[in-house]
Parts: C-alpha cells; structure tokens; sequence
C-alpha cells in the first residue's frame, strides 16, 4: 500500500495554460502513470490542452471528474486562494508546490482549512509534493529515481535532499512505499506526525527515512510523537548541523523557541526517542538499506 | 527583511502606534540639528540591526547640544559587533514610569498568531521569560478571528498592565496586530512600551521583521531597502544576482540546488575536516547564467581556496547543469579550482559532458562524500 495517493487518486491541475508550471510538471505526472483528469483556469473552460480538459472552475471539475486530489503550483499572489477553492470543491488531497506565498497568507489559509474543511489534507506549500512510486506522482519529484514496492516510507522538509533520499535507497534496490515531501515553510499543511502517523498505519511501510532541517521545532515533536507511538524502524538525518544560525528575529523568537531548532537539540530529540540518527543523506541511506535487510 | 528601529518607528506611525518624536541624522551636524528639533534632553540611538547596542555604547543621552554633538561624534563610526554605526536616530528623552514588553509573531507549533505582552518589559526580557515565564501573558490567535478590543482589554488585565495604561495599551495592541497582519511583518516587537509619569503609553523601540515574500503588495518597503548599507558585500552582489547567498568565514566555496542540499553540504564539508566560505543554494535552475553568477559571487571572495558544486538533478537535468558549469567556465576565470559531484537525472550523460573537460582545475568525484574530502583537501593544500 502507500500512504494519502495510490493507482485511485484523480488529479486537477489548478491554474493550466499551455505555458504554465502547473502544465509543465502535470504531463510529467501523467506521463508518470499519474491519473491526471482535468485543469482549471476561468479564461479557459471548455478547452482541451494537451488532451487534458479544462474548466473555468474547481467546482465545475469535480463535478464533471469526480477528482479527489488536486495541484497548485500558481504563483504566490493566488495560491492561497487556489487552496480554498479546492477545498470548497470537495477535494481531498491538495498539493500545492508554490514557493514563497506571504506567511499571513499560509496562515489564514491553513486556519480555514482546519475549521471550516476537516475533510481536506493540505500537502505544502513550497513543497515538492508526493509520489507512491508505480502509482501516482503528484509534483516535481523525477519518477526516474524512485523504485516501486516498498518497503520504506520517506518523509521530509526538504526538497533536493528529498531525491537524494529516493536516490540512495533505488540505487541499492531498496523501494518505497510513498514519499512525501512535506516542504519547508512556516506553516505546512502536513508535518511529520500526520506522515510518521499514516507510515505506522500502512502495513506495507516497513520502516521509515525522515529528512529534517534547522528551524521549528516539527522534528522534536517528531522525536516525541515517535517514542510515543511508532514500532517501526526510523532513521533521520537532520540538515543544517553546521549551517549559519539564523538571524535572531528580536526576544520573540528568542522567548519562544528556546534552545529548539537548532540540528544539535532536534537530533538528541530524534536520538533519545530512539531514531537512527545519521550526519549525512549518505548515511542515512545506508542505515536505511541496513534495516530493511535485517528485518528479512 | 529586519528593519532599523527608525524604520520600524516610520512604520509603526502608519498604524497609528504613537512613538517619541524624532528623526534620523547620518552626519554630528544632521544629529544635533535634529536633537534641538526633538527637544532636549534627547537620546542618540545607533542604528543597526544587531542586539546588545546600549551595552556597545551605541545609546546615550545628551542634556543639550554641546553633549548631542560629543556623542553623536562617538557613536557615528562605532563598531557593534561588526555592524558598523552609519546612522543615528535622534529622539526627545522620554519620562519612564514603567517599562513593559509587547509583541506579534507566528507561532509555528500552534499554526496561530502569538501574542505576547508582559510588565516586566526591557532588556532583560529574556531573562523574565526563564525565570518567571507567568509574567509574560501569551495570547494565541487564530487568523480567522483576529483580535478585538475587547480580547485586548482582558489581555492587558492578564499582564497585569498598570491600571492607568490599560485602556491605552489596550488601543495599541489592536494596532500592533494590524501592523503584524496587514503590514505583512514576520515579527513587530515593542521593547520597552513605556508608561510615563504623565500616563501616556508609546512605543520607544521598534523591531520589525518584514516578510519579504510580501513584497509585492507593499511598494512603499523600497525605501526601506533601499536604505540598507548594513549587509556583507559579498551577500549585496549575490542579491542583485538573485541568488540565495549567506557569507561564512571558511575557504571552500560552496555551490548547491536546494537549500536542503546546501545545507548538507555544509555539513559534510565541516565533517571532512574543512571550514565552508559560503551558504549559496541556486535553486531549482542550474543554467549557465546562474552558474555563472555563483561562480562570480565565490570568485569575488578572496577567502576561498577551493570550490564545491553539489548539485542533485530533479526536473533540471544533469547534462543542463553540465552544459552550464563549462559555458561558465569559459565566462569567468576562476581562482581557485572546482569539485563537482553530480546525480540525479541525466548524470550519466552530463558527466560525459564533462569528461573532456576535466583537470586539475575542474574535478569530478562520484559522490557528495568523496567530493568534500577532495574539495577540503585542495583548499588546506
């Protein structure tokens, strides 16, 4: 199995113009294998682009697809309203790719979500989205460098280590179940709980590859939610061990985060909930690849 | 994008936060000429974007103009912990009857707004929130909801404000929070918000934060950057490039796609025993021309001894990133050599791309891990 997409998954591509991202990446999907059922744009409706058909709204291709997923990648000014109106549609599963959407937006958008749509999973945004390989493919993850049928389960903020991830366990015959990456901004519609969570419940994730990053404190929750609640194998690397510290924003962040954040204080989390914790994305795979040959 | 406190004044004024009258000098003449606008006695703030500057010497308080020339002459040129002071901001000496704490920022955990107020505001603020964290009234917001006078009123009584500032403070936190929201700020923080002994409540400092993906909706924020002298050289130059660049103090150059990677290579350079000269992720488009933008930013720092390209191919290909390395080679003549790994899609035909290319100056190695080793050992050689 995999986890939030599989072969079922029904995708619209919101914001489709033939010189669009959303476009671009959305034939790659579907060339992927991914079932790409519709876009939107309200200039366009009734058009067929790259024989993808197009409506003027998400309501309207719902109605008309029945799609339970769909993906953003709009520039800033209107991501956060794309989401809403997914959400609105009845849509499931939403992944918005967009990189740099002001943070009251993200906030206000993810707030509305929670109380208004339960029903809806945001993935991201400025994420690179998801892929449960030989399944669904929704983002700009290359399919090339992911190996179906499990058994590991990836997680993780970041997008290029995201590959590299995929890259060390297919390069050593180790596939994976889904990997999710569930990107970096202040407000991600999905952390690591939600995708440690739904790994524990899939029986096919065997073990899982979490690849965290400075900043927040989404790993030390991990590291709880993981002593806590999850049997199965993780190992972690977390970037940013070295990197610069981050300016100070006043006493605010001072007051609040404490000593969070920081590689240092996440990897002791992950250390003492007892993750395998690795120095670098190498590392980590190999101690991947060495679980899911000792679990037989 | 911090702003300087003048700045965060000029911005709080347009959300109607009352703060001291003031202005801004860059010269002994501007400074004394606005300290006899202001009114003595004033206060003589360096401004630059670090903590700690009262400490520095970078805050002092002058009866009249004899003392506002002596001190703006001191702080003008000050070093504060490597900011150097450039500007000053003159105001008129405020009466302190109490001094309390008050800010806006977005709490990740929760995914809310954080309000935080206290009476027990000024430097040492940090030090309240260890010791006795029940002195500072937290107040989380939902975005959907905002907050209204009311929230704000009962708010003030949880800090435990005095009786006469609350209705005040109160009307400014509302403010505030517009400021937060609507001002598009990652943090607007008031430390110390004065009471004074006539009972009036303003803000005498300002640290703000702006979010610069908002940018595009607050045109006026270009005076503010254009105002900002106090940056690394070799971060203003990666700027104007649009690169994603911070300065470090080691010497192997450091080039890599994704923040996530350039962090981790980071990490493996200092593993391998080196010292990284630089943070710089190129993100997703590794063309010539931003290859060869980052290879001028790196070039341009005399610090650097060797080079480090780390560059996993998703959508951009490998052989694209290759054929960009080799036309930026032939664009910039570089000082020190290069050390590439490069994986992901097409890396079988970028590296033969690169093949023909390759010497003693341009090294390939086959991965992230051996190409640090070689990168740090050319830069200690």
């Amino acid at each position: 199995m995999s986890i939030f997409v599989d072969e079922t998954t029904t995708v619209v591509i919101q914001g489709i113009s033939p010189t669009s991202q959303g476009l671009f990446h959305g034939l790659r999907n579907k060339a992927y294998g991914t079932k790409v059922v519709g876009g939107t744009n309200p200039k366009r409706g009734g058009e067929v682009i790259e024989g993808i058909p197009v409506y003027s709204s998400m309501a309207e291709a719902v109605k008309d697809t029945g799609a339970t997923a769909s993906f953003i990648s709009v520039p800033p000014r209107g991501a956060a309203d794309a989401i809403i109106e997914a959400a609105e549609a009845g849509i499931a599963f939403i992944v918005c790719i967009t990189e740099g959407i002001p943070a009251q937006d993200e906030a206000l958008a993810y707030n509305r979500l929670v109380r208004e749509y339960p029903g809806t999973r945001l993935l991201g945004p400025n994420c690179p989205g998801i892929i449960s390989p030989g399944k669904c493919n929704i983002g700009i993850t290359s399919g090339d460098i992911a190996l179906a049928g499990g058994p590991v389960g990836i997680v993780s903020r970041s997008g290029t280590l995201t590959y590299q991830a995929l890259h060390e366990l297919s390069q050593q015959g180790i596939g994976q179940t889904t990997c999710v990456g569930i990107g970096g901004d202040p407000v991600p519609g999905t952390n690591f709980i939600d995708c440690l969570a739904a790994f524990e419940a899939d029986p096919e994730t065997k073990a899982v590859m979490m690849i965290g990053e400075i900043g927040g404190s989404e790993e030390e929750r991990a590291a709880a939610f993981i002593a806590d609640s999850m049997t199965k194998p993780v190992a972690a690397y977390v970037a940013g061990v070295t990197a610069p510290p981050g300016r100070k924003m006043g006493h605010a962040g001072a007051i609040i985060s404490g000593s969070q954040g920081t590689a240092q204080a996440k990897m002791e989390a992950l250390s003492a909930a007892g993750v395998f914790v690795t120095k670098n994305p190498t590392e980590c795979g190999e101690k991947m690849v060495a679980i899911v040959r000792g679990l037989g | 994008m911090d702003l300087y406190e003048y700045q965060g004044k000029q911005y709080f004024a347009r959300f109607g936060i009352p703060t001291s009258p003031g202005g801004v000098a860059d010269t002994v003449d501007e400074a004394v000429a606005q300290a006899d606008a202001a009114g003595y006695p004033v206060v003589i703030k360096a401004q630059v974007k670090v903590g700690g500057r009262g400490k520095a010497g970078g805050v002092k308080l002058a009866a009249d103009a004899d003392e506002a020339r002596l001190h703006a002459g001191n702080i003008l040129g000050l070093d504060i912990k490597g900011h150097v002071v450039r500007r000053l901001w003159v105001e008129h000496a405020s009466d302190i009857a109490k001094e309390y704490y008050a800010s806006f920022t977005l709490d990740r955990p929760n995914k809310t707004h954080l309000g935080m107020l206290s009476a027990e505001g000024g430097v040492e603020i940090e030090e309240v929130a260890v010791t006795n964290p029940d002195a500072i009234a937290m107040l989380h917001i939902n975005p959907i909801d905002g907050l209204d006078e009311e929230t704000a009123r009962s708010w003030v009584d949880r800090a435990d404000l005095d009786p006469e500032a609350r209705a005040q403070a109160a009307t400014l936190l509302v403010r505030l929070y517009h400021c937060y929201v609507e001002g598009d700020c990652d943090l607007a923080e008031i430390n110390p918000l004065i009471l004074t002994p006539e009972g009036k409540v303003h803000a005498l400092d300002a640290k703000v934060t702006l979010d610069e993906n908002a940018s595009y909706r607050h045109p006026e924020w270009e005076e503010f950057a254009a105002d900002d002298a106090d940056v690394d050289v070799r971060e203003k130059m990666a700027k104007e490039k649009g690169l994603n660049y911070i300065g470090l103090s080691g010497s192997v150059g450091i080039i890599a796609n994704g923040a996530g990677l350039a962090m981790s290579t980071l990490d493996v350079v200092t593993q391998a025993g080196g010292e990284a000269a630089n943070f710089l992720d190129i993100g997703g488009g590794a063309n010539a021309d931003v290859m060869a933008a980052a290879l001028e930013v790196i070039n341009a720092d005399p610090a650097v001894r060797a080079i480090f390209v780390n560059i996993f191919g998703g959508i951009t290909r490998v052989d694209e990133v290759a054929k960009g390395i080799i036309e930026a080679m032939g664009r910039v003549k570089l000082n020190s050599p290069v050390v590439m790994r490069l994986d992901g899609t097409n890396a079988v035909e970028g590296r033969k791309l690169l093949a023909d290319h390759l010497s003693d100056r341009l090294i390939a190695e086959p991965t992230m891990l051996d190409a640090a080793r070689h990168a740090v050992a050319l830069a200690k050689a």
